[in-house]
């Protein structure tokens, strides 16, 4: 009993770290994208501000218990993704409840709470929600197939489908990450990483100035403030999942957040140059480019 | 050849379904706006007071000559980003809806409809002379003249046109307004709410809208 309650103390003191890492994190990117503009820019504690603000909007608007769902789904899909990533590698509390399978479930919880946000928004019936769930599904189903091809790349190199083990054959230095040792299959994999991010140029179903926001437009008040928060610890987990799978993981916190920074500026970096793609431009791309790749890469190790 | 009768159909409220089988009653509402008082605890109040002051999200709504100072707000000359003013695409997100320059009878329509569809607290802020008395249209047959006859407004920004540097004193008289509790446009907006409508409605001739739209 007493192992339990000290893995949730654990899993609870994880998710505070990662939940105000990722809104950090976010905040300071629009500082320097700010900055790349020539201005000044928000505080970087202005998305803890706009957490609160929309927490505090006194009326809030549902359209049904699927509606009700859909961010629910969103967040569980983050926090369950987050919590089966061995955060930091050696750590106890930051473990999380990675076991030696978590690579498959993983592959699988990425996609959940699109699909539970897909289901709440479609209820909204609002026509912009419905085209950026289709435009956002089809392009997330796209940046799959090169992602899992790298981690199938992955688990033949290692023969393993434990995080925590992969993490393990990289540690001792730059030369055995998997950057260095696997570099077919870290292209594939941070190609398929941009697709995922929804950062430009893979930002087609938010399209604010052309379809509003896409799925979330009729998400008010504090549903807004699951999704925000789901942004934060989403976005944090997947960064932190592709520092283990080609970067060697990380052995303290402080090693993480340099890393995740990084791993996460590569994303703004490429979207802050490169306009953004349609939604059949995209998917014919992450399918050309990426996964063909990562075929080669699975051949690699097939031969 | 003969000619076909165009008909055009008025959109009811009461049980009209359409071919596909919607019924339009689900995806808006008819139920009277209400009064929904701030926490009564001081210290949360000001907290969440201060919050809402320091993340406002502008509707993206242009009406009349004004949206065009909008834009520069957003660059590297005026960058209200630093004040935690953000453009947000939709009204169910958005606080505050810029009323910018004239607004024509038409366009008052949409602004009605976005105005009741943003929640509780919302802020209008008017900006330009049209929005105060008309302005140079104030003799105009499709423009309104004033402004809180028909939305409840928090701050005017005077002038013909007025720039950006006025729009950002206009937004910091506004976040004082917030912070200090008086900015209540939405429920002074419940509470006359047939005045509204009545006033509403007085220059509204084709009026085809919900009573109410959540």
């Amino acid at each position: 009993m007493e192992t339990v309650l000290v893995k949730i103390g654990y899993a609870i003191a994880s998710l505070f770290l990662i939940f105000n890492y990722g809104l950090l994190l976010i905040g300071f990117t629009m500082k320097i994208i700010a900055r790349v503009h020539g201005r000044i820019g928000p505080p970087i504690w202005q998305p803890y501000v706009d957490l609160v603000k929309s927490l505090s909007m006194r009326t809030a608007v549902s359209h049904g218990i699927m509606y009700y769902l859909g961010p629910v789904f969103r967040f569980a899909g983050g926090v369950g993704l987050y919590l089966f990533i061995p955060a930091v590698f050696g750590s106890i509390w930051l473990q999380n409840f990675s076991f030696s399978g978590d690579l498959l479930l993983v592959l699988y919880f990425i996609f959940f709470g699109m699909l539970g946000m897909a289901l709440g928004a479609g209820e909204s019936g609002h026509p912009y929600s419905a085209m950026g769930i289709m435009r956002g599904l089809s392009q997330v189903t796209a940046s799959e197939v090169p992602f899992a091809l790298a981690v199938i790349a992955l688990a033949a190199q290692h023969h393993t489908l434990s995080i925590s083990e992969i993490v393990a054959a990289q540690q001792g230095g730059i030369a055995h990450w998997n950057m260095v040792t696997n570099p077919v299959a870290t292209v594939a994999g941070m190609l398929a990483y941009l697709g995922m991010m929804m950062h430009s140029p893979f930002d087609v179903h938010m399209a604010p100035q052309e379809i509003p926001i896409g799925p979330p437009t009729e998400y008010n008040s504090s549903f807004l403030v699951m999704l925000q928060s789901n942004r934060s610890v989403f976005a944090s987990a997947k960064l932190i999942l592709f520092m283990n799978l080609f970067f060697g993981g990380a052995t303290s916190i402080w090693e993480m957040v340099i890393k995740t920074f990084f791993i996460f500026e590569f994303c703004v970096f490429v979207g802050v140059v490169f306009p953004r793609f349609k939604v059949e431009q995209s998917v014919r791309w992450l399918l050309q480019v990426p996964a063909v790749i990562g075929i080669v890469a699975v051949i690699i190790y097939m031969v | 050849m003969e000619e076909k009768e165009i008909k055009i159909e008025k959109l009811e409220t009461e049980n009209t379904q359409d071919d596909l089988g919607f019924d339009p009653k689900d995806y808006f509402c008819d139920a009277r706006p209400k009064v929904v008082n701030p926490v009564a605890n001081k210290m949360v109040r000001n907290f969440y007071n201060w919050a809402q002051a320091n993340s406002l999200w502008i509707l993206a709504f242009g009406t009349g000559c004004g949206s065009i100072e909008l834009p520069p707000l957003y660059t590297a000359r005026y960058d209200v980003s630093r004040f935690g003013i953000f453009p947000r695409p939709t009204p169910r997100q958005a606080g505050v809806f810029i009323i910018s320059g004239y607004l024509s009878v038409k366009t008052l329509k949409r602004v009605i409809r976005s105005y009741e569809q943003m929640q509780n607290p919302k802020f209008v802020l008017g900006l330009g002379s049209c929005t105060v008395n008309g302005g140079m249209y104030f003799d105009s047959y499709n423009t309104i003249n004033r402004l809180d006859y028909y939305l409840p407004v928090d701050v005017y920004i005077a002038g013909c046109m007025p720039r950006p540097e006025a729009l950002i004193a206009g937004f910091n008289k506004l976040k004082e307004l917030i912070k200090a509790g008086k900015a209540e446009g939405a429920n002074k907006y419940a509470e006359n709410f047939d005045w509204y409508k009545a006033n509403q409605k007085k220059i509204i001739k084709d009026w085809d809208l919900p009573e109410y739209n959540w």
